[in-house]
């Protein structure tokens, strides 16, 4: 007799498809698989947290995501929020920087500098980076399809500075697959653009083996509406097609995996997403492990940012989105994350305002001061619930992943637009449930305000000037760099291409030209061609 | 992308005919697609059109496809720039009669401009599955 037939109780399904029943006991943590698979923390399989101590001896890094109108503006953006106590950058570039476009280029026309930095060449870098030290604050790059690019410029602009690039540290998103299920900001064709992805981790595992080459996101999967379960398996998946990428290339797995890390959402169910975090840190660790042979406890760590939770907030009543934001910090830390950043309150209307980004810094800094999340390691770990739903967490996405490799694996998948197709139609049965009021979203579908107050957002500018100015100043480094060089440069990177070489060298070359993210984007599209988006429904 | 199912749309001779497009560089296409299906399940026909339209893409393919329903969605800010480009390539191209729609990140201050465009719907974030098929249901001629 299960508990819900003797109490009449309506079934609980969580998002990502396991029963929720009103009571756990030790019986239940034995029958979902035991202890086998927790651990103590630092330890394989590392289920409740990659180091030993956690935030007793360092709390997560803070990271806010920030960055609009030229490298001037964001260079203010970043002395103000390091100011206010932030710990690390995280980096937001404008639509034609993350798509390969100069700002003078046609298409960018109304979109320099609009939701990022705009970069054109090495200078916005050293502009955008005066002033911070890059030893003390680490830099996570927000950047895809033009990611090896970018990658290149950081380094390039570090090596200028006199930093030892073999000990600089830092983070680039560059999840290319993750971009053609959502975010968009792709470049290439599949197969070409996880070839990029992996010259940067070789580049990266034998020129700059402390900087972190990707940053695989769950994160922009979730969004787009998968579950929890699916965004950790579709990004453990998207992680392995990268490794093997670069395991081909004879590199050993423990000579790059320590420095892959990853990027996920917090929106929903406390419970769930906290046993998301510690089932998939041990499921990665197996993996890496088991199939991979990884022998060094670094390599098996599931190191992440988590946070976020744009999907989950929302446009109505847009203050709770403060209270819902300090949720999110809350089960970010319960989870044992190594960096956090929140979206802020204001974010379903407009970019972050420094108030708004200050009130999601200030959150996760009253966690870390005021609540008592740093002095103990896992403190949900032996719940039965926690521990119960652990295993059964770690047991759907095991499923989801074999699933995925039975059809064909991700890349192809991806490849066909079936993953676009299938979150996409999750999405739209979420957002039919919300409207029917079957899944409950407070000042959405329940306890509506009667009369909508005139909310009190402050709409962050766009600055046409600003846009202006960084098309004359590409215009001037175009007429003052050594066109020789620059023009052997981007040949260079055209030849590397086309002969299968690891592109990674010429670019750093050619950024050092002041050669434009545009021209090289050009040069790399004449070999590997543009993607085209399967459209799929 | 096309789907037909005629069944709904008894007074018509033909299902009501959309495209959604998604204007310029922006690469949020969750809502365009949730949209998508939406429309398909109340009959329409929609195509589709996948990211980073320009304007000149948007006014040939409306054009060519012969659509009731010319929708953009967009979450990236560019709203304004985007359709001060296209309402003149849409009247040279005879599809004043048509129904211009508009979702999105849009700001309760642009949707006045966006009107004077000739964007008769404007359904910001938060707006309901339900009134957008209304809305095209009522004023598609």
């Amino acid at each position: 007799m299960n508990d819900r037939a003797q109490s009449d109780l309506k079934p609980v399904i969580n998002e990502s498809g396991i029963e929720v029943k009103p009571l756990y006991t030790a019986r239940d943590v034995e029958a979902s698989g035991g202890y086998a698979m927790i651990g103590e923390p630092g330890e394989y399989p590392f289920t409740r947290g990659i180091h030993r101590l956690m935030y007793r001896k360092q709390p997560w890094t803070m990271r806010q995501y920030a960055g609009f109108g030229n490298p001037q503006d964001t260079n203010r953006r970043f002395k103000y929020l390091i100011a206010n106590g932030q710990t690390g950058l995280n980096v937001a570039f404008d639509l034609p920087t993350q798509i390969g476009l100069d700002s003078d280029d046609p298409l960018a026309e109304g979109e320099v500098g609009r939701v990022g930095m705009s970069v054109d060449t090495l200078r916005d870098f050293e502009i955008a980076f005066d002033g911070i030290d890059l030893d003390k604050i680490t830099v996570s790059l927000t950047i895809n399809g033009a990611a090896a690019i970018l990658i290149a410029m950081y380094l390039a602009m570090a090596e200028k500075r006199g930093h030892d690039v073999k000990q600089l540290r830092g983070t680039a998103q560059n999840d290319i697959l993750k971009e053609f299920i959502g975010r968009g900001t792709w470049i290439f064709p599949v197969e070409p653009s996880v070839r990029l992805v992996g010259d940067t981790i070789e580049y990266c595992a034998r020129h700059a083996p402390k900087y972190s080459p990707v940053s695989v996101c769950g994160y922009h999967i979730r969004e787009s509406g998968a579950t929890p379960a699916q965004e950790m398996a579709y990004a453990f998946c998207i992680a392995r097609a990268y490794a093997d990428e670069v395991l081909r290339r004879g590199l050993h797995i423990d000579e790059f995996a320590g420095r892959l890390s990853y990027n996920f959402n917090i929106f929903g169910n406390i419970f769930e997403q906290v046993c998301k975090f510690r089932a998939g840190r041990s499921l990665w660790a197996k993996i890496m492990k088991e199939r991979y042979g990884a022998e060094k406890p670094g390599s098996m760590w599931l190191r992440m940012i988590a946070g976020g939770g744009g999907g989950g907030l929302t446009f109505e009543q847009p203050e709770l989105n403060i209270v819902r934001g300090a949720y999110y910090a809350l089960i970010s830390a319960l989870s044992g994350t190594q960096t956090m950043a929140l979206c802020s309150y204001d974010e379903a209307y407009t970019i972050p305002t420094e108030y708004s980004a200050r009130i999601s810094l200030r959150t996760m800094q009253i966690l870390i001061e005021e609540m008592g999340l740093c002095e103990t390691v896992d403190p949900l770990g032996g719940s039965w619930y926690v521990e119960t739903m652990t295993n059964q967490m770690r047991r759907k996405m095991e499923q989801i992943m074999a699933e995925t490799d039975a059809q064909g694996g991700i890349v192809k998948l991806i490849s066909e637009g079936a993953i676009q197709a299938k979150v996409s139609a999750q999405a739209y049965q979420m957002q039919r449930d919300i409207e029917s009021g079957k899944f409950p979203k407070v000042g959405v579908n329940c306890y509506r305000n009667e009369q909508e107050e005139e909310h009190k957002v402050e709409f962050h500018p766009y600055n046409e000037e600003d846009a202006r100015e960084q098309v004359q100043q590409l215009q001037r480094i175009r007429a003052e760099r050594d066109a020789t060089r620059v023009e052997a440069a981007l040949a260079r990177i055209r030849a590397d291409a086309q002969a299968g070489r690891n592109v990674m060298p010429a670019l750093v070359e050619a950024v050092k030209t002041y050669a434009s993210v545009g021209e090289m984007t050009r040069e790399m599209v004449k070999v590997f061609g543009r993607y085209r988006e399967p459209i799929r429904f | 992308m096309s789907s037909h199912n005629g069944e709904s749309e008894m007074s018509r001779q033909h299902p009501i005919k959309v495209l959604l497009a998604k204007p310029g560089l922006d690469g949020h296409d969750q809502g365009a697609k949730v949209v998508v299906r939406a429309l398909m399940e109340a009959g329409m026909e929609v195509i589709y059109t996948g990211l980073r339209q320009t304007p000149e893409k948007v006014a040939r393919m409306a054009l060519e496809e012969d659509v009731d329903v010319i929708a953009l969605s967009s979450l990236a800010g560019s709203h304004l720039p985007f359709c001060t480009k296209l309402k003149p390539l849409l009247e040279e191209a005879g599809l004043t009669d048509k129904l211009w729609m508009i979702g999105g990140n849009l700001p309760a201050q642009d949707h006045e401009a966006l009107r004077r465009l000739g964007f008769k719907g404007i359904f910001p974030t938060g707006s309901r599955l339900d009134d957008i098929v209304n809305f095209i249901r009522e004023h598609v001629k």
